[in-house]
């Protein structure tokens, strides 16, 4: 783990920070440093706030309450000109690529050169090109992003975020709608950003391996609490990290230690023939085939269809789970 | 074999499944409600309006984020593809109001003015108020949705991001591609209407084709021509403005981008049989 340099100025703070849409609370008390080199995952469920946080962090959303600093400096002060200059010492990947669709992939990765350096276009394409071979996407140049995968577009998203050079990269759900492998090679080639550019690295997620994998440290926003429940490494967390970080770690994960078993879920299946089953945390219950309850309340049920389920959270209570 | 799963509802855990309907909102405050939308919609124009404004006055210093390739571009699907529907339609118009104008005028012997009316009309009114139509379709139309859709994929945002303003960017190349080929569609329409006029005045009343020009041209002075040019000029910026705000402040989901298509034809259409109306009582109260 290579968070902790404390000689290093943080790359990013952030100072109480509330979110917010519109005049709906969202987080609130947001306090954290990232520093230089360190991948920092946000961690959380889907509704969490976790992008909208970073539109926070990527200059997106003044805050109301609140500061974010990027390598010291304000984000949302200073003069236009100071904050464009900020501005260009990150760079983002959406979720969905946000590649520009009228202009060819080529054209994507050049159009903050041609905005912000005096590079001429045989300079700004050989520049293109090369960011392209990084993530391995040598051939798309001229490719359109409608012709592109969704794996190929979050790559040249990835190359476009990449062509100023930032020491900064904000990734927004950069596993999301890619297969269990082109995720891990995405995984990788952030692994690879930070090792060899010594890229600091922030990416929004609720992708449980993406974010045991590869951050360095996880914070986690809790959409009940509406707040960061826990700020730490992977290990640390999953070792004495609060229940329903813990919870929310291990329902990704199945193959990993069960901490406070005995929480008590109670589960009662009806197959035909009445079923009862008391399990500690996670359950799976085959009946015909397997179903899977999701705990938390209001979850999804998923249930393949050889076990014919007709149970819906209309249906009487058959299942019943209290954490 | 039938399996029932079923969750209860833990009060900590979320909402509840089965949540108790919203009470109905009633007249007065939906009447309130509707004020307060339209308040903060004129707002938000006008904030537009002032951006834009801005921007413009940014490209004249020449310090503006527009690439001329976007311009080039814009010009390129606006202008040349637009001629084919604009002709055929003011063809049309120039053929109704030849055929009912010289049905008046057949009655008081007066067919030869028959030109003077279709060249004045066309010219001075009707091109531009029909390519401004034609365009509010076609174009105006096309911006929004655009516009809105590059808002629901983020791209927009992408923008932000990088420090370049969307104004710039998007809304500047657009609105001076019409502005730039506004002027040009409308003299071409002018003169098919004018031309189509000639159909019926020499099929139907038995005016000569060369008297007919003869009167056209002598109809035409450059206070028709300039105001005609200016109006559809200015329907055009409007439909243009139009169809980019309805796109800017769309929202983020593929039905947001419906509706701001939608509604960016028509704040087009109403923003020009806006302006054609205050113009005409303008030009008129000051006798041009």
């Amino acid at each position: 783990m290579n968070s902790v340099m404390p000689a290093v100025p943080p790359m990013v703070q952030v100072r109480d920070l509330t979110v917010s849409h519109g005049e709906q609370l969202v987080l609130r008390a947001i306090s954290f440093e990232i520093q230089p080199r360190e991948i920092f995952v946000i961690l959380g469920a889907s509704g969490s706030g976790k992008s909208s946080l970073l539109r926070y962090l990527i200059g997106l959303q003044p805050p109301a309450v609140g500061q974010v600093l990027i390598e010291g400096q304000d984000l949302y002060a200073g003069t236009d000109a100071e904050q464009q200059q900020l501005r260009r010492r990150f760079g983002v990947m959406f979720q969905a690529g946000a590649l520009w669709s009228a202009m060819s992939v080529g054209e994507n990765l050049m159009l903050p050169l041609q905005m912000f350096t005096p590079h001429r276009r045989v300079e700004r394409e050989r520049r293109a090109r090369h960011k392209l071979a990084l993530v391995g996407m040598d051939d798309a140049f001229d490719l359109m992003p409608a012709e592109l995968s969704g794996g190929m577009r979050k790559r040249a998203a990835l190359a476009r975020a990449l062509s100023l050079d930032p020491p900064l990269l904000f990734l927004d759900e950069p596993g999301s709608g890619l297969d269990p492998l082109n995720a891990t090679r995405l995984d990788a080639l952030v692994l690879q950003l930070r090792d060899e550019l010594a890229t600091t690295v922030v990416m929004v997620t609720h992708d449980i391996d993406s974010a045991l994998g590869v951050g360095d440290r996880l914070l986690f926003l809790d959409e009940t609490e509406q707040t960061m429940t826990a700020l730490d490494t992977p290990q640390a967390l999953l070792q004495h990290g609060p229940q329903r970080v813990l919870d929310f770690l291990r329902r990704g994960r199945r193959d990993l230690p069960v901490a406070g078993a005995g929480a008590g879920v109670d589960v009662g299946v009806s197959a035909g023939a009445d079923v009862g089953v008391a399990a500690g945390a996670d359950v799976g219950v085959s009946a015909g085939g397997d179903v899977d309850v999701a705990a938390g309340v209001g979850a999804a049920v998923a249930a393949p269809a050889a076990a014919d389920v007709e149970g819906s959270p209309r249906r009487p209570a058959a299942v019943q789970v209290g954490t | 074999m039938r399996a029932y799963v079923k969750l209860e509802h833990n009060p900590s855990a979320g909402p509840a499944l089965h949540a108790p309907a919203p009470a109905p909102v009633q007249p007065v405050a939906r009447l309130g409600l509707w004020v307060q939308g339209l308040a903060r919609e004129a707002l938000q124009t006008a904030g537009f309006i002032g951006e834009v404004m801005l921007a413009t006055l940014r490209l004249l210093r020449g310090r503006s984020a527009m690439r001329g390739v976007d311009l080039w571009r814009q010009i390129d699907q606006t202008g040349p593809l637009s001629l084919p529907i604009v002709a055929l339609t003011c063809f049309l118009v120039g053929l109704m109001l030849a055929y009912m104008g010289g049905s008046q005028l057949d009655r008081m012997g007066a067919q030869a003015y028959i030109a003077d009316v279709v060249t004045v009309g066309m010219v001075r009114e009707l091109a531009g108020l029909m390519t401004g139509m034609i365009l509010a379709g076609r174009v105006g139309s096309a911006y929004a949705a655009q516009i809105a859709t590059m808002k629901a994929g983020e791209e927009i945002d992408a923008l932000r991001v990088l420090g370049v303003d969307p104004i710039d960017h998007l809304v500047i190349p657009r609105l001076l591609a019409l502005v730039i080929v506004a002027p040009l569609i409308i003299a071409y329409a002018s003169l098919i209407g004018v031309l189509a006029g000639l159909l019926p005045a020499t099929l139907v009343y038995g005016v000569s084709a060369v008297e007919y020009l003869h009167r056209a041209v002598g109809a035409l002075t450059w206070t028709h021509v300039w105001i005609g040019l200016f109006k559809g000029t200015l329907y055009a910026a409007l439909l243009s403005l139009a169809g980019c705000r309805e796109g800017l402040y769309a929202g983020r989901n593929a039905q947001a981008v419906g509706q701001a298509t939608t509604a960016g034809v028509v704040k087009g259409l109403v923003w020009i049989i806006t302006a054609a109306c205050v113009t005409t009582v303008v030009f008129q109260s000051l006798g041009l």
